[in-house]
């Protein structure tokens, strides 16, 4: 419960990044997302929170539109970046994606070698002027996800050899590299260690500086480490969204309580 | 006849077996299934299993032993004098064959004494009155054979019922009296089935085993008639049955490796790209309609592409590009065979590679998506390697089948052989006739010629040559796919 004192941190005011109002999503007729709207700020971790199958995930990517690739998928409601619609049809899905990365809860390495895995989005949208540039930006996206002291002599094997672990660094490692304005992570610890673990969160704290970042976790305590926001989803709805010190210590509703107790006490 | 009547007498033992072992258990149990080792029915199967299994392969063994006995012996016992100068022992000997088989059609009894001329030329028009022709009148000798022949087929015919009948009832006889409840029927059961399975196995393995030395065989009779310097390195295709051939393969596998090229030209870009529209990009409606559309292409008999080549593509290459271009004025060409056979390998590269691509995850593809890619970015930076092996693997599939494919070449590209005298020139040019080793093979084999002459011979030295360069390319496929495995996975 050391935790808990995170609490006591103060909490600036940042600017809203992501907005969502009124979000429905249906899976055929599913009805996964009811009525969501929820504020993401700028520099600032948000974690989502809830029970399995609550539809964390499938609001995760709504924020990027990956929801697209599904045909069964619809969204509805009005989900704003920069004040600007993200489903408006001037929109090009592709360049929203470049902008706000994501790390899948499914590590997903490309079948091709560690280096050109950390390279792809750096190669596609130009990033790197030369092959020194490149190198660079694949040590130094490889270090954040520390990664790097493992794999540093083996560059050029397959991404698909590493450990499960191994293989969700590499995906934050790539996602890291495209150097995205929201990075929004989906459950990205769920297969490390503890001090990979902490890595990962030192990271995510570093990122913080400069960037948005969205993190699914069904680890109390990695939320309250990392993050300032909470949402809490409850089979589909919103239940709860505020300050992560409130939530966890003073929350609102009863469903939010006997699932952070359930949890951690 | 009596062949199938002994199949039905033992798979009616076998049932019966069936029957008797389940009750035979059930009984030793005193009616309690719980009591038994295995479940009744695999007592059953194990009594029809034991006498089906030594019954059928006995009587395979025997069929195929008893014509090869019955042959060396019959042909040990005839006088030399019976092989006149003309002919051979084995021609003789296939005489003898027809005889015997026509005697037994129109169930002539054996003559009191020796046979006469009389009787022989009598029997000479019954035969062909039985639809066996003869071209010469028959020996005497040949006659006696034929007569052993039948009697030893006949005595040998009668052996194989008893012999199979005398191990099925045997089989019964041990697996039922073997039957009680405490005989693990299940795992003999399962020791038989491994064993059909082998058997199968074994099966697909020795035919081609088989096949591959016959046609050994036939090409070492090839060789030692023709040398084989002129078949390989040589380059004019002229056989001439007064003998005097020159027989050189290169010209022939010059028109299959061309128009195997031209074909794949046309199929692979447009079978891949017809693939990845269907995985990729299609909706499913569109999917539905289009995917069996394009298979349909692959249900066409390839006679049907030859005349489609002979009467459509030909003539209009032949008008609009041939001619103006001053390339040629002949409607058989290269380009129209390899153009037709593309057509036709389409829908294999699109059907294989379609299935290969749908096989890549879609986590992989959402991977890409979320880093911002376009959708062809993914496929060709993700999709297309992860599918790779499997694309090769499809490409090699439609190269072997093009390399076999013989008659879209008849009645697109002809049947004249490349001539190398006459220039590069024309050898690379598309719109000229040409021919493959395929319809070689054929038009040397059809017509009235017995396999002794070295032009009829090179078809089997034809045929090794085109395995031997499949078998390569199907070495090189696998070798392809496990290089990219090591890399990738
Ligand atoms: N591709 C899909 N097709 C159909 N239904 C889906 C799909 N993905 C998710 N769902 C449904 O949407 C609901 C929410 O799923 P989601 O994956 O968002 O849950 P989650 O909160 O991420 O769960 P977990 O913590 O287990 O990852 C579930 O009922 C699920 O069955
Ligand atoms: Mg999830």
């Amino acid at each position: 419960m050391n935790d808990m004192r995170l609490i006591q941190r103060t909490v600036d005011m940042h600017e809203t990044k992501i907005r969502a109002s009124g979000v429905d999503v249906f899976y055929g007729d599913n009805h996964a997302i009811k009525d969501v709207s929820v504020y993401i700020e700028d520099k600032t971790v948000t974690a989502f929170i809830g029970p399995s199958g609550c539809g964390k995930s499938t609001f995760l990517r709504c924020l990027n539109r990956m929801n697209d690739t599904i045909p069964i998928c619809r969204v509805t409601g009005k989900i704003t970046l920069d004040d600007e619609d993200i489903y408006d049809p001037k929109v090009d899905p592709v360049q929203l994606r470049a902008k706000v990365g994501m790390v899948f809860q499914k590590p997903n390495p490309f079948p091709k070698s560690i280096y050109d895995n950390v390279a792809y989005g750096p190669r596609i949208h130009g990033l790197a002027g030369d092959k020194s540039e490149l190198d660079e930006i694949v040590e130094k996206s490889l270090r954040r996800a520390a990664l790097w002291g493992e794999v540093k002599d083996r560059l050029a094997e397959p991404g698909t050899g590493l450990s499960g672990g191994q293989q969700q660094r590499l995906c934050i490692a790539r996602a890291v590299a495209t150097a995205p304005e929201v990075l929004l992570m989906d459950e990205p610890c769920s297969a490390l260690d503890p001090i990979a673990t902490a890595q990962v969160e030192e990271l995510i704290d570093e990122l913080k500086q400069n960037y948005s970042v969205v993190i699914v976790t069904h680890s109390m305590q990695q939320a309250a480490r990392v993050s300032q926001k909470t949402a809490f989803f409850h089979l589909g709805n919103l239940v709860e969204y505020g300050e992560t010190g409130k939530i966890f210590t003073n929350p609102e509703d009863s469903r939010t309580e006997s699932y952070i107790t359930g949890r951690i006490g | 006849m009596t062949l199938t009547w002994l199949v039905l007498a033992v798979l009616a033992l076998a049932a019966v077996g069936y029957v008797m072992g389940r009750s035979r258990a059930m009984a030793s149990a005193g009616g309690e299934i719980r009591a038994l080792h295995s479940l009744p029915r695999y007592y059953g199967w194990n009594v029809a299993l034991t006498v089906l299994t030594p019954a059928f392969g006995l009587m395979a063994l025997w069929l195929l032993i008893q014509p090869v006995f019955i042959d060396a012996r019959i042909s040990s016992q005839l006088p030399d004098a019976a092989v006149s100068e003309t002919t051979t022992r084995s021609l003789v000997m296939s005489d003898v064959r027809r005889v015997a088989e026509g005697l037994g059609q129109i169930g002539a009894s054996k003559p009191e004494s020796d046979p006469d001329e009389e009787y022989l030329s009598d029997l000479k028009s019954r035969l062909g009155g039985a639809g066996v022709a003869l071209a010469s009148d028959i020996d005497p000798a040949v006659y006696l054979a034929a007569e052993r022949y039948r009697a030893g087929t006949a005595i040998g015919a009668s052996l194989m019922w008893v012999a199979v009948l005398a191990v099925a009832v045997g089989g019964f006889a041990v697996s039922y009296l073997l039957t009680n409840k405490d005989f693990r029927a299940r795992n003999t059961v399962e020791r038989g089935i491994l064993l059909v399975l082998i058997a199968a196995a074994s099966i697909a393995i020795l035919t081609t085993l088989g096949i591959i030395l016959s046609m050994l065989f036939e090409t070492r009779h090839f060789f030692a008639d023709h040398p084989w310097q002129d078949f390989f390195l040589g380059t004019v295709w002229s056989p001439d049955f007064r003998g005097d051939s020159q027989l050189a393969i290169l010209p022939l596998l010059w028109g299959t490796l061309y128009i195997s090229l031209i074909a794949l030209l046309v199929a692979v870009p447009i079978g891949l790209f017809a693939a990845i529209y269907l995985s990729e990009y299609a909706t499913p409606r569109v999917r539905a309609l289009a995917k069996p559309a394009i298979e349909v292409l692959a249900g066409i008999p390839t006679i049907v592409y030859g005349l489609f080549a002979l009467i459509t593509i030909g003539p209009m290459l032949r008008d609009y590009f041939a001619q103006p271009l001053g390339l040629g004025d002949s409607s058989s060409s290269v380009m129209t065979a390899g153009l037709v056979m593309g057509i036709m390998l389409i829908p294999f590269v699109s059907s294989l590679s379609d299935d290969i691509i749908n096989a890549v995850p879609q986590s992989l593809r959402d991977g890409s998506y979320g880093l911002g890619a376009t959708q062809s970015e993914t496929i060709r930076q993700v999709i297309i390697p992860a599918a790779l092996p499997g694309i090769v693997g499809a490409i090699l599939l439609a190269a072997s089948r093009a390399i076999g494919e013989t008659m879209i070449v008849v009645l697109g590209a002809g049947a004249a052989a490349a001539q190398f005298d006459r220039g590069i020139g024309e050898l690379v040019n598309p719109f000229e006739a040409m021919t493959t080793v395929t319809v070689k093979i054929v038009s040397q084999l059809t017509g009235d010629t017995d396999f002794a002459s070295p032009e009829t011979l090179v078809a089997f030295a034809l045929g090794l040559t085109l395995f031997v360069i499949t078998l390569g390319l199907n070495v090189l496929a696998l070798w392809i796919v496990r290089r990219y495995r090591e890399q990738y996975e």
